[in-house]
């Protein structure tokens, strides 16, 4: 293998597809049209570069492009902004080609120089990038600021070349994410800090009104690259909208999406009523909630302690609590995610067998300790079901319900015993199973205030993982997601963590909306890929 | 009357600089790391300390507050963290919807207090009276948000004769000003039942009676304008009390004020735009209180400004 892979050219094309139609849309699917979804609070920003909540997501996905995409309502990757890319032997090396003719919503047209300004931009310091971490492997990321990145490079104006200072299978995800969309720079110049309010891409809608507070108007990009995309002439973001009320209007025709879901409350009424329950869309979602222990202070520095806790919840009767919106997770990756073990059952509910191995641990009549936990609904309740599971066991767990930034303030600091993660738990950023560890399992995360709240740190396991994401080239695919799957393995073993379940997304659509179940949970475009979705009047 | 004025504006400023310091030092003492909130979850280290060292959120609590001060006397209220947005802006562009929405609440609990307050007055010690003062206390009681989706569901879902929340027409004040004047009602009715009552007894409408003058002459003549003094000078205060009750009429029926603003604002801990909206509800009622006093010798001249 290793001898032809050498024979072949100095680059090794590894994809080639010349299409980006390589998703077949419903014959059905009408152009023309309009819809009408809600959310609860404002759009922060319509910036690619900062935009990072739940409400913008998938309207920067709908405004601009990157150079990679994914295939509408799966986690596959297709070429987006590239017509192709290669990538050099040893993996450092990135040149992708340009689709010709693509243009900004201003009319121009889209070249290398703006891939390589708006990846400039969101690595310099100024831009104040929640997302610039992403890119630390691209040559030149230390010294990012006025001076650009000194690893991308515009060959000419259809070809963008960047050169990383280490491999990285997660590369061709990062240049899918958001935060590496491509701007134009005269009018990110122009327009300054409120670009993100007056936001030009090349994406298939652009944005015609913005009245802050109130809504958000998308008209159709009729120049769009991709032939036929999208099916809507526009679409309007109502926003300042409670769930519940959402949700009535949604039942009296005035919304098509409920954007923030269907109400915990309101829940098992609307699966109640079978012309409701019909209108439901359920999907997976890249999500684990799980329960963190310190593992840096007794008593969970024991690993019989971690594991007994990991025994002693019964996820089943906690899945119950949110109606059943989950599944019981066995693992800290999602079964939707690339990587997952088939066949791994975890830690079994087992009452006695907890109790034996407190007492092997030193523990046999139990300790006191805390779970902190966010306080809004259903999380409390599902922190005092818990609570209950660990009493059964010897654990006085007090419960320290606080709002969520101080919960993650906590975390951070390291002064949380136990934290129960809902309402701030993980969600991937791209479907990749290393976006599941580093901040959250890894070492680099349990620095004072990372996302590693366990504080745990697997030397063995953080060389493994660097092991897999240098394993770039597609045909190792497969050993790379192998060699994932036994890092968490290894999580599992030492079990900084209780995976407690999985959350499913339950959102509903009106009857005159088409388009697949799954463009409504786009486990990419979150929450409603608007791209793809028509109506059928 | 120039110096008094002059005084108590004085003291205004004062007010909000007072207000200003607490505001900031509770911010700055809250559990709570901004920056963490900006950076989400997926940023580095060197993200965060980047993040942090941009909006100078690294310097000693005094100079951040120096330097906040030193932008509000330019009349710069700073930039929203995690929006990025003009702090002005924000909230010039929802201040028009919640001053229109506790103006329509002013009339709705005028309206209804001082129409129930004068039935139960000249009704007084009747089941009719104690009905009403027992539905006053009630909806005094009632938490908001109940009355809000309680309006909501009879209202606009199930008899459909005002749109499901919203902003806009007329039809979409209606609900939300009936919640906020629905609870100042309550008091109202109380304060002008008891104001009239006294009104009632007073020589001078004894006097009107026996001149032979007409039940409603009597009543709206002479008694109305005595009786509703009291009531006048409470609407300045009143303006206090909306502040609070609008952060949740607003999210219930979308309304794009500046309590939906704040709510927002405080989840994130999106510090200047928490920093606007407190100065502004502060001036809204400062403001209020200086003109229920300047007005008062207006309208009872017994009352001296000094």
């Amino acid at each position: 293998m290793k001898r032809l892979l050498a024979s072949t050219a100095l680059m090794l094309c590894l994809a080639l597809p010349t299409t980006a139609q390589d998703y077949t849309p419903d014959p059905n699917a009408k152009a023309g049209g309009t819809m009408t979804v809600t959310y609860k609070d404002d759009v922060a920003t319509l910036d690619p570069a900062i935009g990072y909540d739940w409400q913008n997501w998938s309207m920067i996905k709908s405004l601009f492009d990157g150079l990679m995409d994914y295939v509408p309502g799966t986690t596959t990757l297709r070429p987006g902004l590239a017509e192709s890319y290669e990538i050099s032997e040893d993996g450092l090396v990135y040149t992708f080609k340009l689709r010709p003719g693509v243009k900004f919503h201003n009319g121009r047209e889209m070249t290398a120089e703006d891939v390589k300004y708006s990846l400039d931009r969101v690595t310099n310091p100024a831009t104040q990038s929640p997302g610039a971490g992403f890119f630390a492997s691209i040559a030149g990321f230390e010294a990012a600021g006025e001076g650009g990145l000194s690893g991308v490079e515009v060959v000419d104006p259809q070809t963008v070349k960047i050169t990383l200072t280490r491999p990285d299978a997660t590369f061709l995800h990062v240049m899918a994410l958001n935060f590496s969309f491509v701007v134009p720079k005269e009018v990110v110049e122009a327009e300054g800090a409120d670009f993100g309010k007056k936001p030009v891409g090349t994406g298939a809608f652009k944005l015609t009104e913005w009245t802050l507070g109130q809504r958000l108007v998308f008209e159709k990009n009729a120049d769009y690259w991709i032939a036929g995309v999208p099916y809507l002439d526009s679409f309007t973001a109502e926003v300042g909208q409670e769930p519940v009320v959402a949700l009535l209007r949604l039942q009296n025709g005035e919304v098509d999406i409920p954007g923030d879901g269907i109400p915990p409350a309101k829940f098992q009424e609307v699966m109640a009523d079978p012309a409701q329950a019909e209108r439901v869309v359920q999907g997976g979602q890249l999500h684990t909630g799980y329960v963190t222990m310190n593992v840096t202070q007794p008593p969970f520095d024991k690993v019989e302690v971690r594991r007994a806790v990991n025994m002693a919840i019964n996820k089943d009767r906690i899945v119950q609590i949110i109606n059943g919106r989950a599944v019981p997770a066995s693992q800290p990756l999602p079964p939707t995610m690339p990587g997952y073990t088939e066949g791994y059952a975890g830690y079994a509910y087992d009452v006695e067998g907890a109790k034996a191995l407190m007492a092997e641990a030193g523990y046999p009549d139990g300790f006191e300790t805390e779970l902190f936990v966010m306080n809004t609904d259903p999380n409390p309740r599902i922190a005092q079901a818990i609570q209950q599971d660990l009493a059964a066991i010897g654990i006085k767990a007090s419960i320290q319900s606080l709002a969520q930034a101080n919960v993650i303030e906590a975390g951070g600091a390291g002064t949380a015993p136990m934290i129960w993660s809902g309402g701030m738990a993980w969600i991937a950023d791209f479907p990749d199973p290393s976006n599941f560890y580093g901040p959250i399992l890894g070492c680099a995360g349990a620095e004072e205030g990372g996302w590693n709240w366990s504080k745990y740190c697997n030397e063995a396991l953080d060389a493994k993982a660097v092991e897999a994401d240098s394993m770039f080239d597609a045909a190792e695919a497969e050993a790379r997601l192998a060699l994932w799957s036994d890092v968490y393995m290894g999580v599992m073993e030492d079990a900084p963590w209780a995976p407690v379940f999985n959350e499913e997304r339950y959102t509903m659509k009106s009857e005159r909306l088409g388009g697949e179940d799954a463009l409504f949970v786009d486990p990419v475009s979150i929450p409603v890929n608007y791209d793809y979705v028509w109506v059928k009047e | 009357m120039a110096t008094y004025l002059l005084r108590r504006l004085l003291v205004s400023l004062l007010i909000l600089l007072g207000v200003s310091f607490i505001t900031f030092v509770l911010l700055y003492v809250l559990p709570a790391d901004p920056v963490r909130q900006i950076a989400g979850r997926s940023a580095t280290a060197a993200t965060v300390e980047n993040i942090r060292r941009e909006l100078g959120l690294d310097q000693p609590f005094l100079i951040q507050y120096g330097r906040y001060l030193a932008g509000l006397v330019q009349g710069d209220l700073g930039r929203s963290y995690l929006q990025k947005t003009e702090v002005a802006e924000l909230i010039a562009s929802r201040l028009p919807a919640t001053l229109l929405l506790m103006l329509a609440a002013i009339v709705a609990e005028l309206v209804l207090g001082l129409t129930i307050g004068i039935i139960a007055a000249l009704k007084r010690g009747t089941v009719l009276d104690q009905t009403l003062m027992m539905t006053g206390f009630i909806t005094v009681s009632a938490p908001q948000f109940v009355v809000a989706l309680l309006l909501l569901y009879v209202f606009a879902v199930k008899l459909g004769w005002f749109p499901i929340g919203g902003y806009g027409t007329f039809a979409h004040l209606v609900l939300p000003a009936l919640t906020l004047g629905i609870l100042g009602s309550g008091w109202y009715s109380r304060m002008m039942r008891s104001s009239m009552i006294e009104v009632l007894r007073a020589d001078f409408i004894r006097t009107a009676r026996a001149k032979g003058l007409g039940r409603a002459r009597v009543v709206l003549g002479h008694a109305l304008p005595n009786a509703i003094l009291p009531i006048i000078a409470m609407i300045g205060i009143d303006i206090g009390i909306f502040m609070g009750g609008i952060v949740v009429v607003e999210s219930v029926f979308g309304w794009p004020g500046i309590g939906q603003l704040a709510w927002q604002a405080i989840q994130r801990v999106d510090i200047p735009i928490i920093m606007g909206v407190t100065l502004v509800s502060a001036l809204a009622i400062v403001l209020g209180n200086l003109l229920a006093d300047l007005v008062a010798p207006l309208i009872d001249p017994r009352i001296k400004l000094k």
